[in-house]
């Protein structure tokens, strides 16, 4: 029988650096293949023995064959030491674990709008990526993405030259204050989807700080968004990823196991504590 | 049924042991029960139930998972698991042995904990009717029977003889090899089951009603007033999670030794304030919030998740060990009323 919380031994053969504290790591196998299948939204336990091991999202899109890619921020005991590693470490890693976006079901068809703020974009990376895979299942794409200043913007090369360039999708960036080299909008996330008045037909897919959610979440309500329509992904302390150590729950849900995505009507069903 | 005179108790241990390892309730110097690997000379313990749970044969407060060998850049994993084995646990009371049922949808839920479930499968699990439950026991309240308890093999002990059934296959056959055992009449029980069932209702806490918890109703109680006075003066010591016999959640750790790297799993207390603590922030910042959490975990988050069946089974440890008195039945009381 195999057990889950033995994980396998990975390579990181790539770090790019996306901002001043974000970076986004390659992985593969010792065999060089990606480690595992999964479904955007899905995440992964890495660790650093003596370090620690932590919970990420995994950044790539499923479509990607060859690695997963996880873009981390530098927070914590165990994102520093992954931030001070060079290309050609070993770490470990285990996964995939949590429910992912339902890409292929209720998405299916649908006008989507992202939003995103900081480094809640890397979730979205990887549906995002997959919805561009597979366009030809999806409606139209708008892409609301926000951050402090235009170096904290993670994956702004890619996002400038394949994202913006596709028909079909629409990005709409905004930074938190002015500056010189910026001439894209300048404000909240919140009220900068409240000025956009998205259609209400949209499904949306959000994830970002705690108070970007609950102020966005007011505006979308306020435009006329049904809250079976809008989706959001979580994020808390784990350490097992299998529903059984007993400190990701928000009432009778597990985060790692039942999560990290839920739409907010399902929230609305769990006790008020986050 | 078979039955061998309490004389000859040391008999059965010694055979039992002979193939397998034993634990039983042993007094330890202070006078406490608590389960111990049998040696010659070593007497069953009077008392009423261990001073921890017996969760402990399938949950050890600390096991390794694995280790690790760090050179340079390279990992190597190192397997670190203990050989299987099979053993006997003894004189586990009714309480203790529907705790194991609790823990397995934990642990043997899909992905199954192997290390769990390695220890499960090894093992025969003896239990023994309770001859005197304490005004603390409330089993009953969780339809929990002391005078009849499950297991693989069930046990009466009275003031001549020990009686002995087998309930399963693994209690069968462990049951063939002690030729000591002999045959009994099963009504010799019976007066003992009557006798316990008569002392049980007498308990003061043996009715207690928990129609206000259970299955759905997070929304009645989560908001109530009361879990900030109940939890005010909680220390947070987490003395009930570790005695509890149904508390699972667990901690993963590190042991750096130069080049070797251990990782172990040890018991964690959703009463410790490091229990949610992130470098992004403390979802549950007071004692407030971690109190509830335990207590909504074991009577309503739980049965949620588990047909309506509670994770606490009425042992009645924490009602004797909590430093300041506070303890689940003054919770069900409080918030029970409370939600009427």
């Amino acid at each position: 029988m195999k057990e889950p919380l033995i994980p396998m031994i990975g390579v990181v053969t790539d770090i790019r650096v996306d901002t001043p504290d974000v970076k986004t790591f390659r992985v593969v196998g010792l065999d060089g293949q990606k480690p595992f299948l999964h479904i955007p939204g899905q995440c992964a336990m890495l660790s650093v023995p003596g370090v620690g091991e932590a919970l990420f999202s995994i950044t790539s899109s499923p479509t990607e064959q060859a690695f997963l890619e996880f873009s981390i921020k530098k927070c914590g005991c165990v994102t520093e030491w992954l931030h001070g590693m060079e290309p050609g470490q070993q770490i470990t890693i285990r996964g995939p674990y949590g429910n992912g976006f339902p890409v292929d079901t209720e998405f299916a068809g649908k006008d989507l709008l992202f939003i995103a703020g900081g480094i809640g974009l890397a979730p979205l990376h990887s549906v995002i990526n997959y919805c561009r895979a597979h366009r030809e299942n999806y409606g139209k794409i708008d892409i609301v993405y926000g951050s402090r200043s235009k170096a904290d913007l993670v994956d702004f090369e890619e996002i400038l030259n394949e994202w913006c360039q596709e028909d079909g999708i629409n990005v709409h960036l905004t930074i938190d204050n002015p500056e010189p080299a910026w001439e894209g909008h300048v404000g909240f996330v919140p009220n900068f989807v409240k000025e956009l008045k998205p259609d209400t037909s949209k499904t949306v897919v959000m994830c970002g700080p705690p108070i970007m959610i609950k102020f966005t979440l007011a505006g979308l309500m306020e435009l006329g968004f049904d809250r079976n329509n809008i989706y959001t992904t979580m994020e808390l302390k784990m350490k097992c990823g299998l529903g059984k150590c007993g400190r990701c729950n928000i009432g009778n849900k597990y985060v790692c196991k039942d999560g990290p995505v839920f739409r907010f009507d399902q929230l609305d069903a769990l006790p008020d504590e986050y | 049924m078979k039955q061998i005179p309490r004389s000859q108790l040391n008999q059965l241990f010694a055979a039992i042991s002979e193939k397998q390892k034993l634990y039983l309730p042993v007094d330890d110097t202070t006078g406490q029960s608590v389960f111990t690997l049998w040696e010659e000379g070593m007497c069953l313990s009077s008392g009423l139930n261990t001073i921890r749970s017996a969760k402990d044969a399938f949950f050890p407060q600390v096991e390794n998972l694995m280790g690790f060998r760090v050179e340079e850049r390279q990992i190597q994993l190192i397997e670190t698991r203990d050989p299987a084995e099979p053993f006997v646990i003894f004189g586990v009371r009714a309480c203790d042995v529907r705790s194991f049922g609790i823990l397995d949808r934990v642990f043997l839920a899909e992905p199954v904990d192997t290390y769990y479930a390695q220890r499960r499968e090894n093992c025969c699990v003896i239990s023994l009717a309770c001859g005197k439950p304490a005004e603390t026991c409330f089993c009953t309240a969780f339809g929990i029977d002391p005078a009849q308890p499950e297991g693989d093999v069930t046990c009466w002990l009275t003031e001549e003889k020990l009686y002995w059934q087998a309930n399963t296959e693994k209690g069968e056959s462990l049951t063939a090899g002690l030729p000591m055992l002999e045959n009994a009449d099963p009504a010799a029980v019976e007066q003992e089951k009557a006798a316990i069932r008569a002392t049980v209702q007498k308990l003061p806490f043996g009715g207690l009603d928990l129609s206000a918890f259970g299955q759905g109703r997070t929304k009645a109680l989560f908001d109530l007033p009361h879990w900030k006075t109940l939890s005010e003066s909680c220390l947070g010591c987490g003395t009930c999670t570790f005695i509890c016999p149904t508390c699972q959640c667990y901690d993963i750790q590190e042991f750096t030794g130069g080049k070797t790297i251990r990782r172990f799993r040890c018991w964690d207390s959703c009463m410790y304030s490091d229990f949610t603590k992130m470098s992004a922030g403390q979802p549950r910042p007071t004692q407030t919030e971690r109190f509830r959490q335990r207590f909504m975990h074991k009577l309503v988050y739980y049965p949620d998740n588990n047909e309506g069946i509670f994770s606490c089974v009425g042992c009645g440890r924490c009602l004797r060990k909590c430093p300041i008195h506070m303890n689940i039945v003054k919770v069900i009381k409080t918030i029970g009323e409370a939600a009427e």
